[in-house]
């Protein structure tokens, strides 16, 4: 229980944040300027993890998996937005919260169809599958490392498309006004099909890149779908901001969590929520 | 909430007819599944009194189910006899109070925030039970015995018995039906469905919402955890799987399939939702598939539940008698008469209830 030891948990708190992070900001997207709330968005990150074990499985590296992956979960998401989701942007939350419900049930069963029930694992790349030495006896594996960057580089990108594009500027501005834009002449529909697919890709890449760490097992976007609300909703509903923090914080106090009371650590975060939503009822950064 | 027209009444007490009779004819295990869908009925019937007449969207009611059982399991696991009026009045009191403490801390949050709250704190219970070493983790814990209905040395009804059991619970949902229904007759009931169609009119008319809205979230919490009870009583163990998150979802799929809004809604939606879970996997090992499909088509082409759909049947079929249920104009309703028992009209609340406080 030295200084490295918490340094290690540290970095996992960081990782985990980090994909936290890559899932939650497309769900505070959807949510925010589409209004939408996505009960399959952590199907999404299933079918990344699936997609890249498919892939990977056939064409030997997880590289070209996850490029080969990468526009077919941009379909998916785009599919789901056009059949289903765009039936909803006038409906009351709790049509959506049923409508997406129900995708769920079909995301799995499409998943025990083509793929089964068993647990599968993606192999870490031999130029990735070291790890580096902490101390003495401590080493801190580099594939982690690699998802922290990953998601750094994604998360600059993400910064770059949002405060410096047109198309940028198009979704911030649905995120504070969404009549104002429609009445600008924005093509909302337009901008709609285009965040909800981004967002799906978001969550997908984040399973992607977990799968060799976590492996790849059915209701694997269940427990994820659920800690990324907590995500958003102490971060504030459509702020990126705030999925950052949000997702840095929860993603601290589970790995924490896990090693200072083993014993209620899955509760930690949803006390954590509770706790920040009783100070801030509208979240770190809502509005209020 | 609409009028039961008079063709829906007679199809209600034809519903409860024939649940009172169908023991003489149908095998012990439908008789299992129906007394399972009829506690489920009582639970989804306490969340339509916060989603379908309050407005508030829980998504963790499923918390109040698995406490109902775990007060149960947890004090009297190891007894020898259940005494069945000290475990019930020991259920409804814990979770009336626990609903109390999350009633009162997630009210006053609004919209989405209010929905993942509910969800947050059902998950914290979830979690609790789950990982806690005390109360059997996630394989729960068994109970051994099942309650006694005694008045004073008399036994009233043996619960061990699967159909005194199926009457037992038949008993109860008529009665929480009868309690809800009498509730949204009542000045309250008036108020809480005023809140749900204008907050900030009801507000102006000098109602205190959020004390509204609280006995709203207790009393349906409370009525969640007898449903918790009765099922825990019948199948002889809890979970935690009894307080996750996709239970509370299917309750939600419950009340809108039903039509939310209504209280004879949920009950059907029970029994059509586990009727086709128990009916589709024979037509293909795919049915989650099927589920899914028939979820989406009522969101779309359904959204009023099949309550909407039996209304728009009715006023087809007698039309003369059923129009006036289908319109929304607000002063033009009479106040419900007296005697059409079951009669709940909201268009009246607010103008109905202000010679309340």
């Amino acid at each position: 229980m030295d200084s490295s030891f918490y340094l290690i948990q540290l970095l996992n708190g960081i990782q985990y944040g980090f994909l936290l992070f890559l899932v939650a900001s497309g769900l505070t997207l959807i949510f925010g300027i589409m209004g939408i709330i996505n009960l399959a968005h952590g199907s999404f990150y299933m079918v990344g993890a699936y997609l890249v074990f498919w892939f990977t499985s056939l064409t030997g590296g997880l590289f070209t998996g996850v490029l080969l992956a990468l526009p077919v979960s941009l379909m998916v998401g785009y599919g789901v937005e056009r059949l289903a989701i765009s039936y909803l942007y006038r409906r009351d939350h709790l049509y959506q919260v049923l409508l997406t419900y129900a995708l769920i049930l079909i995301f799995n069963e499409l998943q025990r169809t083509l793929w089964g029930s068993d647990v599968h694992s993606v192999p870490i790349p031999e130029l990735l599958n070291g790890s580096v030495q902490l101390t003495e006896n401590q080493a801190y594996p580099i594939y982690r490392l690699f998802i922290s960057g990953c998601c750094i580089v994604i998360a600059l990108a993400m910064y770059w498309v949002i405060q410096k594009t047109r198309l940028g500027m198009t979704i911030r501005a649905g995120a504070s006004n969404r009549e104002m834009v429609q009445s600008l002449g924005i093509n909302v529909n337009r901008l709609f099909a285009i965040v909800f697919s981004l967002g799906a890709t978001l969550a997908a890449l984040a399973g992607m890149l977990a799968a060799p760490v976590n492996t790849v097992y059915p209701g694997i976007g269940d427990g994820i779908l659920i800690i990324s609300f907590v995500v958003v909703v102490i971060g504030g509903i459509g702020s990126i901001k705030g999925a950052f923090i949000g997702a840095m914080l929860i993603g601290l106090a589970d790995t924490f969590g896990k090693v200072l009371l083993p014993e209620m650590a899955s509760m930690v975060v949803y006390a954590l929520m509770a706790l920040v939503l009783f100070w801030r009822p509208q979240g770190l950064f809502g509005k209020a | 909430m609409q009028k039961l027209t008079r063709p829906i009444l007679v199809l209600l007490c034809l519903g409860v007819v024939s649940l009172a009779l169908f023991p003489l004819i149908g095998s012990d295990f439908y008789v299992g599944l129906l007394t399972k869908i009829m506690i489920l009925a009582i639970f989804a019937v306490s969340l339509d009194l916060l989603i379908g007449f309050t407005g508030l969207i829980s998504f963790g009611h499923a918390a109040f189910f698995g406490i109902g059982g775990y007060v149960l399991a947890i004090f009297f696991q190891d007894a020898d006899s259940i005494n069945y009026w000290t475990a019930l009045a020991l259920v409804l009191c814990c979770t009336a109070l626990v609903a109390l403490i999350i009633g009162w801390l997630s009210i006053r949050a609004s919209g989405v925030y209010f929905i993942m709250l509910t969800l947050a704190f059902a998950q914290m219970f979830y979690y609790f039970f789950f990982e806690s070493p005390y109360y059997g983790g996630d394989d729960g814990i068994f109970l051994f015995s099942k309650p006694e209905v005694n008045i004073g040395s008399v036994s009233l009804i043996d619960l061990e018995d699967e159909h005194s059991f199926y009457y037992f619970v038949l008993a109860w949902l008529v009665a929480v039906y009868l309690f809800l229904n009498m509730i949204l007759r009542a000045p309250f009931g008036h108020v809480i469905v005023a809140i749900k169609a204008n907050e900030q009119r009801t507000r102006a008319l000098g109602y205190p919402l959020q004390r509204y809205k609280l006995m709203s979230f207790v009393i349906a919490g409370t009525l969640a955890g007898l449903a918790g009870f009765l099922e825990a009583v019948h199948t002889g163990y809890v979970t935690p799987a009894y307080m996750g998150w996709h239970e509370s979802g299917i309750a939600m799929v419950i009340v809108i399939l039903g039509g939310m809004g209504t209280l004879f809604g949920p009950i059907i939606g029970a029994f059509v939702i586990v009727l086709l879970q128990d009916y589709l996997p024979n037509l293909t090992e795919h049915w989650q598939l099927l589920m899914g499909a028939i979820i989406i088509a009522v969101v779309l082409f359904l959204p009023e539940g099949i309550a909407g759909l039996l209304y728009r049947i009715s006023d087809r079929l007698f039309n003369a008698k059923g129009s006036a249920s289908a319109d929304n104009s607000i002063a033009d309703v009479p106040l419900a008469r007296p005697e059409q028992s079951l009669n709940v009209d909201v268009r009246e609340s607010v103008s109905g209830s202000k010679s309340y406080e």
